[in-house]
């Protein structure tokens, strides 16, 4: 990509945000009394405090991890959408193991994380298999799959590990299992630096390995890839396995962070779809990801602050990502005034090639 | 002659999205019932041009005059309306519609508002095949008929839509000699029936036999108007590729070596489970090239797809250097040197979006010279690929920029200097240097015939029959699945004789031999 075109694509994400920022600010004022104070607390909520600001870094983690995920299952041209139920197995799974396994403390998370990344491993695994098994859409199945995962969390959590005292909650996860806080008066947990490490090494992984090639290779154009002499089959099953990995840890990571106490997630949380527009954001490519988390929890952290100080509720948010990903999607959007940019360019070169 | 002008395109320039410039201040002017040629090699920017003239693409810059007034063609629909019609080089044909079905598509005849009339529009499409003199039985289905008619068909849809300037991308390319001759026999008299058409090729034989006037491209821009009877053909030859041409390349005698490959009584079939190739057998040497010539959907691809192990849709024995293949992985063959030139670039050859690093390395990236057990060696594959962009003239910024910023004819060179640095010993090359500039083809010919010399054994499919003669040490024209004859001695073939073969008129496989000397 020449640099130009670069620094086209990087200024319509930015106007794309502005354009969505815009559009809610419409909206707010359309339906608030106090419009003003809204967008006020909306922007500048984050900053107030210190714990508010914690509230962005702690909001941030789990969406790394899903947005991790998929930015590799989609590298390889896969729209898997099962890292949100991969994320919920995720959660459950570690919660099991804490429970039930009695690890002494410091093995105890490890573990715990180690066997949601690969619960959610395999879950995300299913689809891909499906896929290549029975030529079954992978959208479709992986996005049914999700219900199966909720029901079935549901389902482990009332029969086994369900407190009666509480009744659609588990026990308290043991301290020996629980992530301690890294910062002092926040909840920020050491999930932070796994999560940076993952977006470094999915970077690494993708760019710099063979199978990464590979991946990337099967994703751009798979008949290539398959005239190459590329196993497409092996490719989209480490990919999936890969990114399932991945967001499942998030879900383990996240459930014995400081945030939770118990297992008690009788819904989908949603970083499986969040993580659809961090991998927008992003450009499938896992370095970017912090960047594109921290933006999205600020803005949710802010939402919320919003919502419980003004009349507006915390959805306007997701106007705001909808129309961002529209706007990022749409390869329509501003495509004349690249195609002038690129032909001022190009006319440019015709001059210079006559010049020499 | 002064005929009044009908049509005039001024100062067009269009840049397409990946910064090509397709044609930098192009004029040209149509007069009534003239055939006037647009003549160009391969890039020249002539199908843009009609693109620009049909309303598939928005100029950046010029203006379109028709009947002296300013215009604007937005649209295919809106240049039909305007009287302008164009037969692509691909069909845009319903082949499971019958011929006047096709032809009436979109501007039925129509009974009681809503049904349409087909007694009508039988009666229209008969009336005006008659009147242009073409023989076509317009109940049949498209599927049913062959290239040659099909492209009557064509011709028929844009007449009954009311084209008075009609545009022929190529029409010739897909034709055997004979409907060539058919095809100019019918512009000849639409010619006399006051139309004008625009007839864009590279050959400069066709041009001389009927065309008025010829508007000659180079890339991107035009070389100027002439009389055809005024200019001779080498005059054309020169403007077209600003230097004389050699299509006789220097050849050494092929230094023919031991069996390289042998496919024994192959029968291969398309994805749809279709029979494409029947009980072929032949054997390629190191040190040769093996022409293959033949109308397109003869078996060539079933064939390619066979030996390359793209597809294993086959039954019969393929060995390479006496190994057979048929348990073989893609991967696998590669690693019996077997390197492969796709048909189609864009969809088989590379990754648009990647690299051209990226796109040079994925044949082998494998070797330990390029990456260890789990990562690359990026130093090592970036001068390797700089070497490359190098020794290949691959015009572009860096290695970084992505390949389908690229033009046509350095997107295939990326894909030979990837295919050909792997040293193979086999070499199957199709359509190498089909829509690519004179120099990019001229570069790649010469390298296959290195290769020849270094006892490389090559096929070389080509729809180009200058190439497949000038390159060839044994030419095969292949007809449903089979080679209806196999010259050894290239230069006493004809180009007549040939079509007659690619059209089964002739057919050597059926006799028992196919050796001919």
């Amino acid at each position: 990509m020449s640099n130009s075109v670069k620094r086209f694509e990087a200024f319509r994400m930015f106007f794309a945000i502005v354009i969505a920022l815009l559009i809610s600010f419409v909206i707010i004022f359309l339906v608030s009394k106090e419009p003003l104070t809204a967008i006020y607390t909306l922007i500048t909520g984050p900053f107030k405090s210190r714990r508010n600001f914690a509230n962005v870094i702690e909001a941030m983690i789990p969406l790394m991890f899903t947005g991790i995920g998929v930015c590799i299952m989609f590298s390889a041209n896969q729209i898997n959408l099962a890292g949100e139920g991969a994320f919920h197995l995720g959660g459950l799974v570690a919660a099991v193991v804490a429970l039930q396994l009695g690890l002494p403390a410091g093995v105890s998370p490890v573990v715990a994380i180690l066997f949601s990344g690969l619960v959610g491993a395999v879950f995300t695994a299913i689809p891909a298999v499906l896929k290549i098994k029975t030529n079954s859409s992978i959208l479709v199945s992986s996005l049914m799959l999700n219900y199966i995962a909720l029901w079935f969390a549901t389902f482990i959590l009332m029969h086994f590990i369900c407190d009666p005292g509480i009744g659609s909650a588990s026990y308290t996860i043991p301290d020996a299992s629980t992530l301690p806080t890294l910062i002092a008066k926040t909840r920020i947990h050491p999930g932070l630096i796994l999560a940076l490490a993952c977006a470094v090494l999915g970077y690494v992984f993708l760019f710099k390995s063979k199978i990464g090639y590979e991946l990337r290779l099967t994703g751009q154009n798979e008949e290539f890839a398959k005239y190459s002499g590329i196993n497409i089959v092996k490719v989209v099953l480490i990919s999936q396995l890969l990114g399932g990995f991945i967001a499942g840890m998030g879900g383990g990571v996240e459930l014995l962070s400081p945030i939770y106490t118990r297992f008690s997630w009788t819904s989908l949380l949603g970083y499986g779809w969040d993580a659809i527009i961090i991998c927008t954001l992003s450009k499938n490519n896992p370095l970017y990801t912090p960047l594109a988390a921290l933006f999205l929890a600020y803005l949710r952290t802010g939402a919320s602050i919003m919502a419980r100080y003004t009349d507006v509720t915390l959805e306007i948010v997701q106007i705001t990502q909808g129309i961002i990903i529209l706007l990022v999607v749409a390869e329509q959007f501003l495509s004349k005034y690249k195609h002038k940019m690129i032909a001022k360019e190009a006319m440019a070169s015709l001059k210079e090639e006559e010049v020499h | 002659m002064a005929k009044e002008t009908v049509l005039e395109m001024q100062h067009i320039m269009k840049i397409y999205s990946n910064g090509v410039v397709a044609n930098e201040d192009v004029s040209l002017d149509l007069k009534k019932g003239e055939i006037h040629a647009l003549l160009g090699e391969n890039g020249a920017g002539k199908s843009t041009l009609m693109k620009v003239l049909f309303g598939i693409e928005t100029p950046d810059h010029g203006k379109i005059l028709l009947n002296g007034t300013e215009t604007t063609i937005k649209s295919p629909q809106d240049a039909i309306s305007k009287g302008i019609g164009m037969v692509h080089q691909h069909f845009m044909l319903l082949p499971s519609l019958s011929v006047a079905e096709n032809i009436i598509l979109g501007v039925e005849p129509r009974k009681k508002r809503f049904f349409i009339d087909m007694k009508q529009a039988i009666r229209s499409a008969k009336e005006i095949a008659e009147k242009y003199n073409f023989d076509i039985d317009v109940s049949a289905r498209v599927e049913e008929i062959p290239v040659g008619i099909k492209q009557k068909v064509e011709i028929l849809k844009a007449l009954y839509r009311g084209a008075d300037i009609l545009i022929l991308d190529e029409p010739t390319a897909v034709l055997t000699p004979q409907e060539t001759e058919e095809l100019f026999v019918q512009l000849e008299k639409l010619r006399d029936d006051g139309r004008t058409v625009i007839f864009i090729s590279h050959k400069l034989d066709e041009i001389k036999r009927i065309c008025d006037r010829a508007t000659i491209m180079r890339s991107g821009k035009s070389m100027g108007t002439y009389n055809v009877n005024e200019i001779s053909t080498s005059d054309m030859s020169k403007l077209m590729v600003g230097r004389e041409v050699v299509l006789e390349f220097e050849k050494q005698p092929a230094k023919v070596k031991d069996v390289m490959l042998s496919v024994r009584h192959l029968d291969a079939f398309n994805t749809q489970g279709v029979q494409k190739v029947r009980d072929l057998s032949f054997d390629l040497h190191g040190g040769e090239i093996l022409g293959i010539a033949g109308v397109e959907g003869n078996g060539q691809s079933e064939l390619i797809d066979a030996i390359t192990g793209l597809s294993k849709k086959y039954t019969g024995k393929i060995e390479i250097k006496g190994e057979d293949i048929k348990q073989d992985s893609i991967r696998d063959i590669r690693k019996k040197r077997l390197a492969h030139i796709p048909e189609d670039r864009m969809t088989t050859g590379c990754a648009a979006h990647l690299n051209i690093q990226e796109n040079m390395f994925a044949n082998q990236y494998t070797n330990p010279k390029y990456s260890g057990k789990v990562m690359l060696k990026s130093k090592v594959i970036q001068m390797r690929s700089d070497e490359l962009i190098k020794e290949y003239l691959i015009k572009c910024k860096s290695q970084k920029q992505e390949v389908g910023m690229l033009s046509g004819g350095n997107i295939q060179k990326v894909i030979v200097a990837r295919e050909f640095s792997t040293a193979p010993d086999i070499i199957i090359a199709n359509q190498p240097t089909r829509g690519i500039d004179v120099g990019a083809s001229e570069f790649i010919r010469k390298k296959l015939l290195e290769f020849r010399d270094a006892g490389c054994a090559v096929i070389l499919v080509s729809a180009d029959l200058n190439e497949v003669f000038s390159l060839s040490d044994r030419l095969a024209v292949m007809y449903k699945g089979n080679f209806s004859g196999v010259f050894t001695d290239v230069k006493s073939v004809t180009e007549e004789q040939l079509g007659q073969y690619m059209l089964g008129l002739k057919n050597d496989s059926e006799n028992g031999g196919v050796s001919h000397e």
